[in-house]
């Protein structure tokens, strides 16, 4: 019976297999359909980490050299001028993208830890501590963000950490509640539920079972997440209880030079140079969000149509 | 009805040479190579063929609409003399709900929640304006009593959760026959209910459509249901036409071999053995959800080791329960399970993992029991890795030793379950489920959503595993034919009690208890005219 090719046979059954390649080859495939928006988005995103890696080489000047000039006009000397105490703008501006990028990121993963971790395992409880975290995390959700940081760096102090801490344990409320109900779909899935009755653990029905089929949005948010971060601590700065100085930062550049934007009608490169870390954060956001936009289109599975 | 339309020797519907094709991973790809069909008014044609076959993609195309990522790129679609192909959007819809309809496989996925049944049912024929609101009510309701639907008056004031699939199924053929149509498109519309009500949906459809001369195309994998209802049937395979004849000549004498390969398959008998060595009993089990209502009530079986004890039912009776309470995952209220006659934990937890290790089970959806992240080698050889310590090369060893003896091979050992077919995929899990190296495999409706042929391959694959490694199989399933092939003993269930356990040869032959009877007769036969007699001796 088997011999004949009218008849059934098991490997025979018509099943749809994948062009199989390699990671590099599907990379290179996807971006050669990258849009152009994408392409903008990642290049500018290069850039940045290109000026945060290699800010001393690039820098005319050191991160907090002092200048007898204060307020000094744009030149070759000082390109974009100097600040209210002598400092060199463009320098710290470069030096400001290795900050501020950095702090942004390594709170944005520290907030994904936290909240993807719970997030998971209360989903897979189901039980009291879904129910204990999800009401703590509503109690954190109904205090405004801002305000909270705000409070809580006064009391604490404005080191790197605790701005690192406060803002990721904030955000990692989101998180958690992205991560949670992304989860719950996954949760109710018979592979999990053969995984406990093989008698697998927590971590590995949280690593292996669940974790994989979350991740496109997953990764899609963690984009997002970053530049609500990165606005947040540049609003924390601008109010002064960010980044403290001499560390350049974009934040706080803003507001040290916020009041040069009034001399716009007797100079207009005075008026403009604080909106140069402005239009920095503004940039990068904006490149965060369309290669986030892209990947979210690319993974959701939505095209159009052909 | 409206037979002025068209002139008789006409075909109301004429598809020439067509030709589909889908896109996917970059290509199009053929999906229907070349096929023709003609369909005169208040003919009936059955589509039947595995999945991938086309059928559904055809039975759409009959009404000039394809999926998205589909396109048609030959042949001609004519229907009552009109090119359905090129033709554009708004003359369909013109059609489409008025004279042409569709009832789709799944009633409860394709209502609107929001809305009342009546309004869904004749907002086709109101849009094209065919009658007033008030007149296309009061013919709903004429149908609603023609489909022998409880309480017709008032039932399409209720919302679709208000009703059971059953009748939400006979609503969508109601709301297909509203506007009194030229021609139906069934697809695979019974095969969600249970046997019981499937009889009830099949004598409904079958005498409206003779009623209103309706043509139709019902599209299933069930012969026996296309028996009833079809002129003549269409065999297709790979987007082709295998053959097609007069249903009684094509069950009689069908000619090609593939044809004749789908029509053994219920031919599966296996001879009941007797056993006293028992190697799981549940005793005296009482379960509930949450403490609510009663699934199991004072349930007692007995599992005969290397035997197949099949538990039948409709959905509600409580079989899938019954499974999960032996598993652990529902701890039972009261009673006790014995297994080798040591008791096991009511918990999971409780378990050790040898005892987990010689209970397994294989799920009905093949799909959601394999995690798609996961290759084949993964989802195999992680029992072998968990239980067994078998490590990198043994394990992979065991796995390629596996899926030969499930009769796939080492190439599938990288593929995504994505990329096998629904019979491919049930496959890896009984693979998975014997790496383990268990006693007893709970099968819960393992072929139940599986073509007939390829659950033929599955459950010979089931009886081969269990005579070389002496597997004791709980099979749990609403399709009697599946017990009769492959069943020792049967349970069978009725809300929540157990109405009969004994061997398959004191359960199959009469006397039978009262719900047996009728589980039993609502079994559709392979005799065109089954269904028929079946209605005039209840009635």
């Amino acid at each position: 019976m088997t011999d004949q090719p009218d008849t059934y046979s098991a490997v025979a059954e018509v099943a749809y297999k994948r062009v199989r390649r390699s990671r590099w080859n599907r990379m290179k495939l996807g971006l050669s359909k990258a849009p152009p928006t994408a392409w903008f988005g990642m290049i500018v995103i290069l850039l940045y980490i290109f000026c945060a890696l290699f800010a001393p080489v690039l820098a005319p000047y050191g991160e907090a050299e002092i200048f007898p000039e204060a307020f000094a006009t744009w030149s070759p000397e000082f390109i974009f001028g100097t600040d209210q105490i002598g400092r060199d703008i463009l320098s710290r501006m470069i030096y400001g993208a290795r900050n501020t990028v950095s702090i942004a990121v390594a709170t944005t993963a520290l907030a994904f830890l936290i909240g993807g971790t719970l997030g998971l395992a209360a989903a897979i409880n189901m039980g009291w501590l879904d129910q204990l975290l999800s009401r703590l995390v509503d109690v954190l959700m109904a205090i405004p963000s801002l305000i909270f940081a705000l409070v809580l760096l006064s009391i604490f102090g404005s080191t790197v950490t605790n701005l690192i801490l406060i803002i990721a344990v904030l955000d990692s409320t989101r998180v958690f509640r992205l991560t949670r109900a992304v989860s719950l779909n996954v949760v109710v899935m018979d592979y999990v539920e053969a995984a406990r009755l093989r008698g697998e653990g927590l971590g590995w029905i949280m690593r292996r079972e669940i974790l994989p089929n979350i991740l496109p949005p997953l990764i899609a948010e963690f984009g997002l997440r970053f530049c609500f971060v990165f606005l947040t601590i540049a609003a924390l700065s601008f109010l002064g209880v960010g980044i403290q100085p001499p560390t350049a930062d974009w934040g706080s550049m803003v507001r040290e030079n916020a009041s040069l934007i009034m001399f716009a009608q007797y100079d207009i490169k005075a008026g403009l140079t604080p909106l140069l870390p402005a239009g920095a954060i503004a940039l990068l956001t904006v490149a965060v969000n369309f290669v986030v936009d892209w990947f979210l289109q690319k993974t959701s599975g939505l095209r159009d149509e052909q | 009805m409206s037979n002025k339309k068209t002139a008789n020797n006409q075909s109301l519907l004429e598809i020439k040479d067509l030709k589909i094709e889908g896109f996917s991973d970059e290509f199009w790809h053929p999906i229907i190579k070349g096929i023709d069909v003609k369909l005169q008014r208040g003919e009936v044609m059955g589509l039947i063929g595995e999945s991938g076959a086309g059928k559904s993609t055809l039975g759409l195309a009959a009404m000039g609409y394809t999926q998205p990522g589909c396109r048609i790129t030959g042949g001609s679609i004519l229907f009552d003399g009109q090119e359905l192909i090129g033709m554009s959007e708004q003359r369909k819809r013109k059609l489409w709900g008025t004279r042409i309809t569709y009832v789709a496989q799944s009633a409860a996925a394709s209502f609107n929640p929001a809305h009342r049944l009546i309004k869904q049912a004749t907002a086709a024929k109101i849009r094209a304006k065919i009658s007033d609101e008030k007149s296309a009510k009061e013919d709903a309701r004429e149908l609603f009593k023609t489909l022998q639907l409880p309480e017709h008056n008032t039932i399409g004031d209720r919302y679709p959760h208000q009703v059971s699939g059953g009748q939400l199924q006979r609503v969508m053929t109601a709301m297909a026959m509203s506007p009194r149509p030229d021609l139906i498109i069934f697809d695979e519309p019974t095969t969600a209910l249970d046997v019981t009500t499937q009889v009830e949906v099949l004598a409904a459809m079958k005498d409206i459509v003779k009623e209103f001369n309706t043509a139709a195309i019902y599209i299933t994998h069930d012969l026996a249901v296309v028996a009833q209802m079809a002129d003549f049937i269409k065999v297709l395979r790979y987007g082709e036409e295998v053959e097609q004849a007069n249903t009684r000549v094509m069950l009689d004498a069908p000619e090609k071999e593939y044809t004749k390969s789908l029509w053994s398959v219920r031919s599966i008998n296996k001879k009941e053995e007797k056993s006293d060595d028992i190697i799981l009993s549940l005793k005296n089990i009482n379960a509930s959800y949450g403490g609510g209502i009663k699934v199991l009530d004072d349930v007692s079986i007995n599992v005969s080791r290397g035997k197949t004890l099949a538990v039948v039912g409709e959905s509600g009776s409580g079989k899938s329960t019954a499974a999960r309470v032996i598993t652990g995952l529902l701890p039972q209220q009261n009673g006790q399970i014995l297994f080798n006659n040591i008791e096991l934990s009511k918990t999971l937890r409780g378990r050790s993992k040898d005892q987990k290790r010689q209970i397994q089970m294989i799920y009905q959806m093949a799909d959601t029991a394999m995690n798609p992240r996961q290759t084949v080698g993964e989802i195999i050889g992680r029992p072998l890795e968990f239980y067994l310590n078998l490590k990198a090369n043994e394990k992979e060893r065991r796995t390629i030793e596996l899926l030969e003896l499930i009769e796939l091979d080492e190439t599938f050992i990288d593929r995504l379950p994505g990329e096998l077919s629904g019979g491919q995929k049930q496959r890896i899990c009984i693979a998975r489920a014997i790496a383990a190296d268990p006693e007893v495999i709970i099968c819960d409706e393992v072929t139940s959503a599986l073509d007939q042929i390829v659950q033929e391959g599955i459950l010979k694959l089931l009886m081969k595993l269990q005579k070389e490694m002496g597997i004791t199989y709980i099979f749990i399933t609403h399709d009697i034919s599946t017990v009769k092939a492959i069943s020792d003993e049967v349970v069978v269930m009725y809300q929540g009690e157990v109405v009969e356990q004994g061997l398959k040869s004191q359960i199959f032959s009469p006397p039978h208890p009262e719900y047996t009877e009728l589980l039993l007769s609502s079994v559709p036969e392979m005799d065109p005219d089954w269904l028929s007699n079946l209605i005039s001796s209840r009635n």
